[in-house]
């Protein structure tokens, strides 16, 4: 069942494209009706870091921040960035996690190995987990950065808005030159998710 | 246009407030959480807006523009007060012609600031209005009434956001432009204008007289609102405090302040008249909550709900139920961190790479650079405010005598040098010093998200104008040795520092290179890619810390060599610095 009301927390890495998916998403939960508030990390985290956005939606919306363990939806744009929020979520959590790795300074550096069980981490938990190479998929269709989109595309699956709407926000928001593009990552990410 | 729904952050409901209140001047300072606000009114017609080199030049720039009878804005991050509080103390004993509000973005919790000051307390000490909205909608209906008040009592006001607020979106609908009451005119008004002590005197009394009518007023002041609820349990609250206070205890009963100050004294004794049990919740300093105790009402405030970072509503419902209500159902994991660090290709690396070989004493300074005191680069030692590398490095100097020679450097960006660092390196000159000061030129205010500085040769509209010519600049202050380099250049610009800091006379090195990230380079095309070849696993190019290379370690005990470099190509950027310093010529540009 799809509740009319949700938290949904974006993470991944500065550059991911993280803060355009979630406003994305933010424009078409409007649209649907929700009354919907969003919240962003600028400034110095952006450079490579750690990055978070949380959004909430339903009738009428106070706190701007998720509670610990209240996250219904997890989108995570890359692998161990998933695994960093868990105490946001709980056992009926979605997490869908973009398997792609960015490499944190510790280990390019040699001074730490990237964790090679992370999937399994997540999977131990008993939460609903969708990994997607959302990398490949969006090279597929047409640009590596449209990663974001092929994540907004799983994500519509989970949340109660007519796909149609998504698709209706996507081309006022997204510049016309790159559109085609963004759609069939948003499809492919559809896609991803269903199977 | 009534019905339309925008989806805007606070900076951006703050900079539509202001448009609708029908400013004309806006000046400010870039600083997280603050920036947007500017950047967005550029997008309205008719509003005269611009970066200023520092925050008091800006609220100066704000006071003009309302002397002369337009309504004016200031916009600054919480520490960006403090360089402006000058002009603020003293802005309040002449008052307004034209409405004038300043936006102070305060940062709890530091998501990108060096200390995380109530700001709350200037509203106090400069005894001037502040009001406090919670959400973008309240951003800028909250604007549009600070600069009705700032004309009706004669007065500057500030309003006081925090990153929650300024980097929350939220709904916000658009309303009508409004009119001041004021007209463009030059005035000549001595006794409210010139501050000579025997008329900032008589000020000095009208101040007095203007806050026994804000006291009245903040009593029917609609956005201080009681909202009666189960009275068992009441909460006095402002800001984003009080949207954790709604979802933690919807059915509470709550004073919200939309002035946090002057208090409605007679509003918070008929509140706390009607609660059994009273509890102030607000961020950092117990600003409301002091104020409450002192008027002999029975409350609870700090020592229940924590005085530093932020709150939420999981924090605000623990601490008043005094239980663990909800504890995290998953545990943190131990994975390796990610703390943000420079860009790929930034030109600042080779220098920090630099210094760091030289081991000196890095007195840095505020921007992105400041994060090359992370690992592996390890080569800022001091970082305090903006402007601080060159008075620091100059006052170890002093400490120390001849001892500090080759010691010591300064380090600082071109917006910062800008912004504070010119007046303490006429002090390093002035008082006969040999400081070294390294003026990092990316051409841009980078950490805050690429803003135009005077040094850029670009106004806030992206305008050509006058570009300061920092060499210039430092030679007209008394430097003699001045030097503009290429830092992508890590050996050569070590050398030159070398020489520097062994010299008994002060010295600036500019290095010039623009941000990785600016538009016009990431324009460029066919730059190089390098890539490695028979890598001999030095760790060289790894202590770079650029998070395009990455060590490739060898799992096998036999072997000698303990991993590789590899350039991820996603990332390289191309700036060479790394193959420059590879001692076995293994990295080399990838051919087309």
């Amino acid at each position: 069942m799809i509740k009319q009301q949700g938290n949904i927390l974006f993470c991944g890495v500065g550059g991911q494209g993280i803060l355009l998916a979630s406003e994305i998403t933010a424009f078409v939960l409007i649209a649907s009706g929700f009354d919907v508030k969003k919240s962003e990390v600028h400034g110095m985290a952006q450079r490579g870091g750690s990055v978070v956005a949380h959004l909430r939606y339903g009738e009428k919306v106070f706190s701007p921040l998720i509670d610990i363990a209240s996250a219904d939806i997890e989108v995570a744009f890359e692998l161990l960035e998933s695994v960093r929020y868990l105490p946001y979520l709980n056992t009926k959590s979605k997490v869908i996690v973009n398997t792609q790795k960015i490499l944190p300074p510790s280990v390019s550096t040699g001074v730490e190995q990237y964790p090679d069980n992370l999937l399994d981490i997540l999977k131990e938990k008993d939460l609903s987990v969708f990994p997607i190479n959302a990398f490949d998929m969006a090279k597929e269709a047409g640009d590596m950065r449209a990663v974001n989109m092929v994540l907004v595309g799983a994500l519509s699956k989970f949340i109660p808005v007519n796909e149609d709407v998504f698709f209706n926000i996507i081309e006022e928001k997204i510049p016309k030159k790159i559109l085609e593009i963004n759609r069939k990552a948003f499809i492919f990410g559809q896609k991803a998710v269903l199977t | 246009m009534e019905n339309k729904v925008l989806l805007l952050s606070g900076n951006e409901a703050i900079a539509l407030g202001a448009y609708e209140a029908n400013i004309k001047v806006a000046s400010g300072y870039p600083g997280t959480p603050s920036t947007e606000i500017l950047e967005t009114l550029l997008s309205y017609d008719g509003i005269y807006t611009e970066w200023a080199p520092n925050e008091k030049v800006a609220v100066e720039v704000a006071i003009g523009a309302s002397f002369a009878g337009v309504r004016s804005l200031a916009t600054m991050k919480h520490v960006g007060l403090n360089v402006a509080a000058d002009p603020l103390f003293t802005s309040v004993y002449t008052g307004v012609r034209g409405g004038f509000v300043i936006i102070c973005a305060d940062d709890p919790e530091m998501h990108s600031s060096q200390n995380e000051q109530d700001n709350r307390n200037y509203a106090f000490a400069a005894k001037l209005p502040m009001l406090e909205p919670s959400d973008p909608f309240e951003a800028k209906e909250f604007v549009k009434k600070a600069f009705n008040i700032s004309e009706e009592f004669d007065t500057p006001v500030i309003v006081r956001t925090t990153t929650r607020l300024s980097h929350v979106k939220g709904i916000v609908s658009p309303g009508n432009i409004e009119k001041s009451k004021v007209s463009p005119s030059i005035e000549k008004i001595p006794e409210k204008f010139v501050m000579l002590p025997s008329y900032a005197r008589k000020r000095r009394v009208e101040l007095d007289k203007r806050l026994i009518r804000l006291r009245e007023f903040v009593e029917t002041f609609q956005e201080n609102k009681i909202e009666l609820g189960d009275k068992r349990i009441g909460f006095i609250t402002s800001g984003v405090s009080y949207l954790y206070v709604k979802e933690a205890f919807p059915n509470a009963s709550v004073l919200k302040l939309g002035i946090v100050y002057p208090f409605p004294e007679k509003m918070i004794k008929e509140f706390a008249s009607q609660i059994e049990e009273l509890f102030i919740v607000e961020e950092l300093d117990p600003f409301i909550e002091l104020h409450v105790k002192a008027m002999g009402i029975k409350c609870k405030g700090k020592e229940l709900i924590p005085s530093r970072n932020e709150l939420s509503s999981y924090i605000v419902k623990n601490a008043i139920l005094k239980e663990d209500i909800k504890k995290a159902v998953f545990e943190p994991v131990q994975i390796p961190l990610r703390p943000p660090n420079l860009c790929p290709g930034c030109p600042h690396r080779g220098i920090f790479y630099a210094l760091s070989k030289l081991k000196v004493f890095v007195a840095g300074d505020i921007g992105c650079y400041t994060l090359a005191a992370f690992k592996p680069l390890n080569a800022v030692d001091s970082c305090v405010c903006m402007g601080a590398s060159i008075g620091t490095a100059f006052g170890m100097e002093k400490a120390l005598g001849k001892d500090a020679l080759s010691k010591i450097v300064a380090v600082i960006g071109d917006s910062t040098f800008v912004h504070s660092g010119i007046t303490p390196l006429i002090d390093v000159v002035y008082n006969k010093g040999f400081t070294t000061v390294i003026i990092l030129d990316n051409s841009t205010t980078a950490m805050t998200g690429h803003q135009q500085n005077p040094a850029t040769g670009f106004t806030i509209k992206d305008e050509p104008t006058v570009s300061i010519d920092l060499e210039a600049l430092c030679r007209a202050i008394g430097v003699k040795h001045v030097y503009t380099v290429n830092p992508n250049d890590i050996l050569g610009t070590q050398k030159l520092v070398k020489q520097e800091i062994e010299r008994d006379e002060p010295s600036v090195i500019i290095t010039k290179a623009p941000c990785v990230l600016l538009p016009e380079v990431r324009k460029i095309k066919n730059k190089p890619i390098y890539k490695i070849n028979k890598c001999k696993g030095c760790m060289t190019c790894v202590k770079l810390g650029c998070p395009a290379i990455e060590w490739i370690p060898i799992n096998d005990e036999k072997s000698k060599q303990k991993g590789n470099s590899q350039i991820n190509r996603v990332l390289c950027a191309g700036c060479g610095q790394c193959a420059m310093l590879c001692k076995f010529d293994a990295i080399m540009m990838e051919e087309k």
